[in-house]
């Protein structure tokens, strides 16, 4: 289980996350929402330890997730960058099997092609796009080697941050299904950032809309459309009009 | 009055930004030398540092020795012709490359070729989150990215100033035997005997100290580099310029050190 107990997070004069409490329960997808700039991307970085926070808790399984060994602590989690975040200077199988070749998950060479090709399979590449570099492929191939990476090592915890952006419908339709399959298939919990009420309906078991630093809202996804909840109301229809401003 | 305190204050303020920054690159070179002695390390990352930062930039290195070393025997002969002593230009040659130019050029050659290169790329790594990717990924960056750089500059530099040192002197040798008249084999006797064993010394460590501010300096710029192209192209400009000064600077420093001796 993730919780997150009042993190705060401000960036010079601007304060992005103002006191945030989320709980994020083993084996469940939580799908967090808000406009863009609301800080969704510094929470899950403060999660992984990229963003420090200025205040506050944050616990995986009852661990302080400040404490302890990173790396065991790393390796526990995969993550898809919003633009895939592939090394440019390795072909996609190293791109993939990059935890498994160093660190405390090393395997040799040899295997840790195979288990690339396997996850590459997984998201629906062929093998042989496992020798090209990821400038030879397109926006949604990388997209899926980026999900591959996120997989390779099977972790426990995955983070998605905006994982159809980007996308064509029938691409993101796609992403969503796999993304969907693979966290009940792997058991793993999810922690998914979009914009995307497709894509939220498509993953979601939980989602949380993060907006002025706060949860301004969380519960299941069938309460979504009848929440009641003037901002996350506005938000999931798109309209001008609400609680929420729409020059920002 | 108000004019006058208001001025003072920016100078305070740039002379203070200065320092700040001189004060993070040298915790970043000890952070970099602290992973320097601590597993793990990443030899094909060492490896291709090696080929991109030596073999890769022999030709701009050969290019502008031979160019250096041929202008500079010109200018000793016209010089020199105005006292009669023109005859020394072989042994003027070979200190002004060995001692001098030849480190100064290959470190400025470096600044402009190697440390840009890593610059825009780590910077580019940056905006694009490769950086927050190794995180995750359970690497640290300064390990993957830092150490392999300036440890394959710190061993390639010197070897480049070495054969720079030898082509510019060479460059010499070919305009001072083809245009201006001089013996082949007393020009190459010359330099030889002139030379102490001090001024190739002198020469190498200046290039390995060359080698290690250029490629540190694309790193620390590269990974503290701001957001967008903007950021990217800020970064590169910062590092080749900080590069070029440090270079002179230490440059200054080491010839007054080995002059000393």
């Amino acid at each position: 289980m993730i919780r997150l107990e009042q993190v705060t997070k401000t960036f010079g004069s601007n304060p992005v996350l103002r006191g945030v409490d989320l709980e994020v329960p083993k084996g469940t997808s939580m799908v967090i929402i808000g406009g863009s700039g609301t800080g969704k991307s510094v929470l899950l970085k403060c999660v992984l330890g990229l963003v420090t926070p200025d205040a506050g808790k944050i616990l995986v399984d009852g661990t302080d997730a400040t404490k302890g060994d990173r790396d065991a602590f790393l390796a526990r989690f995969g993550m898809l960058f919003q633009g895939a975040a592939l090394f440019d200077s390795l072909p996609v199988w190293q791109n993939v099997a990059f935890r498994l070749m160093r660190g405390s998950l090393k395997r040799p060479r040899a295997e840790a092609r195979e288990i690339a090709i396997e996850k590459l399979r997984r998201v629906g590449l062929k093998p042989d796009v496992a020798d090209r570099l990821p400038a030879e492929l397109s926006g949604g191939m990388q997209k899926r080697v980026g999900l591959a990476r996120a997989i390779a090592a099977d972790p426990e915890i995955i983070f998605f941050d905006e994982p159809t952006t980007g996308l064509d419908p029938i691409m993101a339709g796609v992403i969503n299904d796999l993304i969907r399959e693979i966290v009940v298939e792997m058991g793993a919990t999810a922690m998914t950032i979009t914009h995307d009420m497709s894509s939220v309906r498509a993953i979601a078991d939980n989602i949380a809309m993060l907006h002025g630093g706060v949860i301004q809202w969380t519960g299941p996804v069938a309460q979504m459309d009848t929440s009641g909840d003037p901002y996350l109301d506005q938000f999931i229809n798109g309209r001008a009009d609400g609680p929420i401003e729409s020059v920002r | 009055m108000a004019l006058i305190l208001r001025l003072l204050a920016h100078i305070g303020r740039a002379v203070l930004g200065v320092l700040a920054v001189f004060g993070r690159v040298v915790i970043f070179f000890a952070q970099t030398v602290s992973h320097l002695l601590r597993p793990p390390f990443y030899g094909r990352e060492f490896i291709l540092a090696l080929l991109n930062i030596g073999w890769l930039s022999l030709p701009v290195v050969g290019l502008t020795s031979i160019f250096t070393g041929g202008a500079l025997a010109l200018q000793i002969y016209a010089g020199g012709s105005r006292f009669d002593v023109e005859s020394v230009v072989p042994q003027i040659v070979a200190i002004g490359i060995v001692r001098e130019l030849g480190p100064v050029m290959v470190g400025l050659m470096i600044a402009a070729r190697v440390t840009s290169s890593i610059a825009a790329e780590i910077a580019t790594m940056k905006v694009t989150e490769q950086i927050d990717a190794l995180i995750t990924l359970s690497t640290h960056p300064m390990k993957y990215l830092t150490v392999p750089r300036v440890l394959a500059a710190l061993v390639t530099v010197p070897v480049l100033v070495g054969i720079g040192d030898i082509i510019g002197v060479m460059g010499g040798y070919l305009v001072s035997t083809y245009s201006l008249g001089f013996n082949p084999a007393a020009y190459i006797q010359n330099t030889v005997n002139f030379l102490e064993p001090l001024d190739v010394i002198s020469s190498l460590v200046k290039g390995a100290a060359f080698g290690v501010i250029a490629a540190l300096m694309g790193c620390y710029f590269g990974i503290n580099s701001g957001r967008g192209a903007q950021g990217v192209g800020a970064a590169t400009k910062s590092s080749v310029e900080a590069a070029s000064i440090l270079i002179l600077a230490c440059n200054f420093l080491l010839t007054g050190v080995f002059f000393s001796l």
